[in-house]
C-alpha cells in the first residue's frame, strides 16, 4: 500500500537505526509530543532498540487524555437530561470522568452517540429537530478545523438544536510548559506531524530560540520516526538547534492556511485546565463572543459538580514525562484496559495503554493471573 | 404487554408493515405465516404442521448449534442478516466437524418493520438454505413494540452429524502445527462498519459472508491432519487464538506479515486505526494442523478457490505471553484482546 509500506521496510528501518547509533556519542532525551508517535514508537521496538542513545519521554499529545475529570463529568450531565443526545469521538466514551465513564452513562440511560466528524453531528441536529444534540468536541488542532466548520454550517443552516461542549487544547503552550518546568529534562521535541498540517511550523521558532531546543516535525511510521529521531540526535551532536520537517510530505511549512482561518474566526485561546498540568494558560480554545449561542455550557445551565479523580492514577505525571506508566503503582494492577483508572490506559493514543499493549514483561507481568495455566 | 397494547394500531392488516397483532397468535399471525413466511422458505405446498419436528435418527453423533443475529443494518454489502443467520450457523456446525442438516428459525420483529423488507429476509435465508443444503425444520414468530427491537432479530439452532474423522481438538494442538486462514481477514467487521457509519470507500469493503462447506471438504479431502478449526467472526483471528491459547496452555505466535488483507480492508484500517486481525469475519476461518499436512492443505484449499488461504504462524510453547504477533519491523510482541469491539452488532 503507497505510503505505508514504503514507511515501514525492515532494511531502511535498520539503516536508520544504525545511523542513529553511529551518530550518538552519548545518551540524548527526547521527547515525542503526540500520543500517536507514542505507540508507534512502542509498537515497532523502536524505543527499546535505541535504549543505549536515545531516553524517549512521551509527551501529553493525547487530547483524550489531557481533558480534565469535570469536563466529562460536564458531558455526563449535559447527556443525562431527557432532551439532549450528546456526541463525541469513540474514544472518549470509555475515559473515566471522577466516577463514571460515557459508555457507563449511556447504560443508565444517557444519550451518548460516538460519531466520526463533527459534521455527523451536524447531520444528526438536521434529522432530529426534536433533540439537542451536542457535540463533545475534543483534539488538537488537527481536529479543530473541522469542529470550527461544523459550527459556521450549523449558523448558515439555522441549526439551533446544535451546540458544542469545547475541550479542544493547543499543542504549543503545552510545550512551552514542560520546557518552562524546573525539572524539565528534554533536549529535543519530535513534534505531532499532523498537528503541523494544520498550524504550519513557524510558530516553533519561537520555543526552539528561546529555550534552545531542536524541533524536528515527525510523522508516525517506524521510518517516519526514526527519520524524526535522527535529526534530532544530529541537531543535538552539533549543537544546533532548528525547526525542521522529516514529515514534508504532509506537513508544509506554512501549514494549512485555510483551516487556520476557519479556527480564527470561531474559537480565541483560553486558558484551560488540563488533566496532569493543572491550568495551562492559553491552552484551550474557546467560542469567539459571535459563536456563543453554540456554547453547550451557557445554553444550558448545569451545575458541573466540582470532582476528585481517583487519587491512585498518577496521570498527570504521566502526562508531563515526569514517570513511566509502569511507574505508577496501579499499573496493570488496579487499572488495566478493562478497568481503566485513568484516560492514558484508555486512549488510542495513551501512553499507558501503549505499554500495557506493547511491552511484552509488562503485560505478562500484568495479565497472568494466578490461576493461569504455565 | 398489557402497558404497550395502549399504543398498539387496531388489529387490521394495513398490507405494508408487520403489526403487533402479527404476533398474537391468532388470525393475523396465520396469514403472516401463510403469505409471507411458508411460501418463501418451504415452496407452495409444503409446510411445517406442528411445532415441533421430528427428525430421522442419525448414524453418528449429533452435533448441535445455536446462534442469533442482530446486525444492523439488515442488509450490507456481500450479505444480509438472512444469509449471515444460515451461514453463520452452518458454519459453527462445520468447523465442528459436523455435516450440517436440519436448522431451526425463530424471528422477533419489531412492530412497523415493512413487510417487503422481511420478505426479501425470508428470500434470502431459503436461498441460503438451499445453497448449504440445509433443511429448515422448526420455526417461530413474535412481534415486539416499536423501539424494542431494531427491526428485526433472528435466531437459529442447526442440528448436524458429526463426520469422521473429525478434527481431534484444541487440547491435541502441539508446538510446530501450522496456522492457516482460508483467505483474507477482516472483511465482514470493515464492510459493516463502513456500511453503517456512511463511510465512503471506493470500492466499498463487501462481507466474506459465505459457508464454509468448500473450505472443510477440501482440508477433508486433502486427508491432512487437521487439529482444530473455527471460524474467525467476532474478535476476528485474535479471539480465536486467545481463545485456543487458554484451552490448549500453549502460545500461539501470528506474522502479521504474511497475513491476506485486501486492499479495502487494509486501507479502511489504517484510515480508522483498526487492528485487522481483531476484525471479524464470517466466511473465513483459522485452522490448526499439523506441519507435514500444511502444504497440501493450503494446495487443496486453493485448488476449491481459496485463492488466499495462507500460513500465518504457528503454534509454540508457551512463552511469556499467550498470543504473539510479530509485525512489520519483525519485533514479536503480545496480540492482546482488544477491550470492546470497535462497533457492535455485527452480527
Amino acid at each position: 500500500m503507497k505510503y505505508v509500506d514504503e514507511y515501514r521496510n525492515q532494511k531502511d528501518a535498520e539503516q536508520l537505526l544504525r545511523a542513529i547509533h553511529r551518530r550518538a556519542t552519548r545518551r540524548w532525551t527526547i521527547m515525542e509530543v503526540c500520543g500517536g508517535q507514542t505507540h508507534g514508537l512502542l509498537r515497532y521496538g523502536i524505543d527499546e532498540a535505541l535504549a543505549d542513545v536515545v531516553e524517549l519521554i512521551h509527551g501529553p499529545g493525547c487530547p483524550v487524555c489531557v481533558t480534565p475529570a469535570e469536563q466529562i463529568d460536564r458531558a455526563i450531565e449535559l447527556a443525562e437530561r431527557p432532551d439532549v443526545l450528546l456526541t463525541t469521538f469513540g474514544d472518549m466514551l470509555r475515559v473515566p470522568g471522577s466516577r463514571r465513564s460515557l459508555a457507563t452513562a449511556r447504560s443508565t440511560g444517557a444519550r451518548v452517540r460516538a460519531v466520526y466528524s463533527p459534521l455527523d453531528a451536524l447531520m444528526l441536529a438536521e434529522r432530529e429537530p426534536d433533540l439537542q444534540i451536542i457535540f463533545f468536541a475534543v483534539g488538537f488542532e488537527t481536529t479543530t478545523p473541522a469542529t470550527a466548520l461544523a459550527v459556521q454550517q450549523a449558523a448558515r443552516r439555522g441549526l439551533h438544536n446544535f451546540s458544542l461542549l469545547t475541550a479542544h487544547v493547543r499543542v504549543l503552550p503545552a510545550m512551552e510548559a514542560i520546557l518552562r518546568s524546573p525539572d524539565n529534562r528534554v533536549q529535543a521535541f519530535l513534534a505531532a506531524g499532523h498537528v503541523c498540517t494544520v498550524t504550519g511550523q513557524e510558530a516553533y521558532e519561537v520555543p526552539c530560540r528561546r529555550h534552545q531546543v531542536p524541533i524536528v516535525v515527525t510523522g508516525f511510521e517506524p521510518i517516519d520516526l526514526l527519520r524524526g529521531i535522527l535529526a534530532c540526535v544530529d541537531q543535538l551532536e552539533s549543537g544546533r538547534c532548528e525547526v525542521e520537517s522529516r514529515y514534508r510530505r504532509c506537513a508544509h511549512r506554512e501549514g494549512n492556511p485555510q483551516a487556520r482561518r476557519i479556527i480564527e474566526e470561531v474559537f480565541e485561546p483560553c486558558d484551560q485546565p488540563w488533566r496532569g498540568f493543572g491550568m495551562m494558560p492559553q491552552g484551550g480554545l474557546r467560542l469567539r463572543e459571535m459563536w456563543r449561542e453554540f456554547d453547550a455550557t451557557s445554553r444550558f445551565t448545569e451545575t458541573a459538580s466540582i470532582c476528585e479523580v481517583d487519587d491512585r492514577c498518577r496521570s498527570g505525571d504521566v502526562l508531563s514525562g515526569r514517570i513511566r506508566p509502569m511507574q505508577c503503582p496501579a499499573f496493570g494492577k488496579e487499572c488495566t484496559p478493562d478497568s481503566p483508572l485513568g484516560a492514558p490506559m484508555v486512549s488510542g493514543e495513551g501512553a499507558c495503554a501503549a505499554y500495557f499493549q506493547f511491552h511484552p514483561t509488562i503485560q505478562n507481568a500484568a495479565v497472568d493471573s494466578p490461576g493461569r495455566k504455565t | 404487554m398489557s402497558g404497550e397494547t395502549s399504543g398498539c394500531p387496531l388489529p387490521s392488516d394495513d398490507g405494508g408493515r408487520v403489526l403487533l397483532a402479527h404476533g398474537e397468535g391468532a388470525k393475523l399471525t396465520r396469514r403472516l405465516l401463510d403469505e409471507h413466511v411458508f411460501p418463501r422458505l418451504f415452496g407452495t405446498g409444503m409446510r411445517p404442521l406442528e411445532d415441533a419436528a421430528l427428525l430421522p435418527p442419525l448414524s453418528g453423533s449429533p452435533v448441535l448449534a445455536t446462534d442469533s443475529f442482530v446486525v444492523s443494518p439488515l442488509f450490507f454489502p456481500g450479505g444480509d442478516i438472512g444469509s449471515l443467520a444460515v451461514y453463520g450457523t452452518v458454519n459453527d456446525l462445520l468447523v465442528r466437524g459436523a455435516r450440517p442438516l436440519w436448522l431451526t428459525l425463530s424471528m422477533i420483529l419489531e412492530e412497523g418493520l415493512p413487510l417487503s423488507v422481511l420478505d426479501r429476509v425470508l428470500d434470502r435465508i431459503a436461498a441460503a438454505a438451499r445453497c448449504c443444503d440445509i433443511a429448515i425444520v422448526a420455526g417461530d414468530t413474535k412481534v415486539v413494540p416499536r423501539g424494542a427491537a431494531d427491526g428485526l432479530f433472528l435466531s437459529t439452532a442447526g442440528l448436524g452429524q458429526l463426520v469422521e474423522p473429525a478434527p481431534i481438538g484444541v487440547s491435541e494442538i502441539k508446538p510446530g502445527d501450522v496456522v492457516l486462514v482460508t483467505g483474507p481477514i477482516g472483511r465482514h467487521g470493515i464492510a459493516i462498519l463502513t456500511a453503517r457509519e456512511g463511510l465512503r470507500f471506493e470500492p466499498p469493503p463487501t462481507s466474506d459472508c459465505a459457508p464454509l462447506t468448500a473450505a472443510v471438504a477440501a482440508l477433508r479431502n486433502s486427508q491432512a491432519a487437521i487439529r482444530v478449526m473455527r471460524d474467525a467472526t467476532r474478535g476476528g483471528v485474535t479471539a480465536v487464538l486467545h481463545e485456543w491459547s487458554r484451552d490448549s496452555g500453549l502460545t500461539l505466535f501470528v506474522d502479521e506479515r504474511q497475513v491476506p488483507i485486501t486492499p479495502e480492508v487494509r486501507g479502511a484500517c489504517e484510515l480508522l486505526g483498526l487492528d485487522a486481525l481483531s476484525v471479524a469475519n464470517e466466511g473465513t476461518m483459522v485452522v490448526v494442523i499439523s506441519p507435514e499436512d500444511s502444504i497440501r492443505a493450503l494446495a487443496a484449499l486453493r485448488d476449491a478457490g481459496y485463492a488466499g488461504a495462507t500460513a500465518i504462524g504457528e503454534v509454540r510453547s508457551r512463552g511469556v505471553v499467550p498470543v504473539v504477533v510479530s509485525r512489520a519491523l519483525g519485533r514479536e510482541q503480545p496480540l492482546v484482546e482488544p477491550s470492546g469491539a470497535p462497533l457492535p452488532r455485527i452480527c
